[in-house]
């Protein structure tokens, strides 16, 4: 009886491991993606995926930056402000190096530094989109 | 560093990578994520230019 037992609790501990692993993963992964884009699916071996994902949201954040995009900071005055601010956080790192460094500051003048802008805060929507996708990945609904 | 970029280049260069986050997201496997990105990316630069054309078709 007690060999039975053992043999039970031997053959749930892997299982049990295996869904602390994956339970884990389910929280680690969405934010690592969202802290540096495409790291979500490198921490499970998804190499091309996370290298393409990574290599789309640096260069629409960079080409924005580029452009002279306006990075948003957080404030609680224009609507559109308000979420301008809720998509560039998005990036995640990106976005908290571009406020250390003063990078970001808009320019007015410029007709393409508004694309500039809308890139960088796509950048980030598109990021937290792909944070998302490791989450899925992570609790096995996505191969 | 100042990017320069016709509004059609940026169109397409925004197309391009909002296409590869969708087509990677959006679908399963390697071969539905390659035709869905591309189906992405056809759809947008092709709002793009038929937009460009409504726009000069009312100006004229």
């Amino acid at each position: 009886m007690a060999n039975v037992q053992n043999a039970t609790a031997a053959s749930n501990r892997p299982s049990r491991t295996g869904a602390a692993a994956s339970g884990s993963m389910a929280v680690i992964a969405p934010l690592a993606g969202w802290l540096v884009p495409g790291l979500g699916h490198f921490l499970q071996r998804r190499w091309i995926r996370g290298l393409l994902l990574m290599l789309a949201v640096f260069i629409m954040f960079f080409a924005g930056l580029g452009m002279q995009g306006k990075v948003y900071g957080f404030n609680t005055g224009d609507l559109l402000d308000i979420l301008g601010f809720v998509g560039d956080i998005g990036s995640g790192l990106l976005y908290f190096i571009a406020r250390a460094m003063d990078w970001g500051a808009g320019n007015i003048q410029r007709a393409v530094a508004d694309y500039g802008t809308k890139y960088i805060v796509v950048a980030g929507l598109l990021n937290i989109i792909s944070a998302v996708d490791a989450h899925q990945i992570a609790i096995g609904k996505k191969p | 560093m100042t990017i320069e970029l016709s509004h059609f280049t940026a169109a397409v260069i925004f197309a391009a990578c909002a296409s590869t986050v969708f087509g990677i997201t959006q679908r399963n496997t390697s071969r539905e994520m390659l035709r869905y990105g591309a189906y992405c990316f056809a759809l947008f630069v092709g709002g793009v230019i038929v937009a460009a054309w409504a726009m000069w078709l009312l100006k004229h």
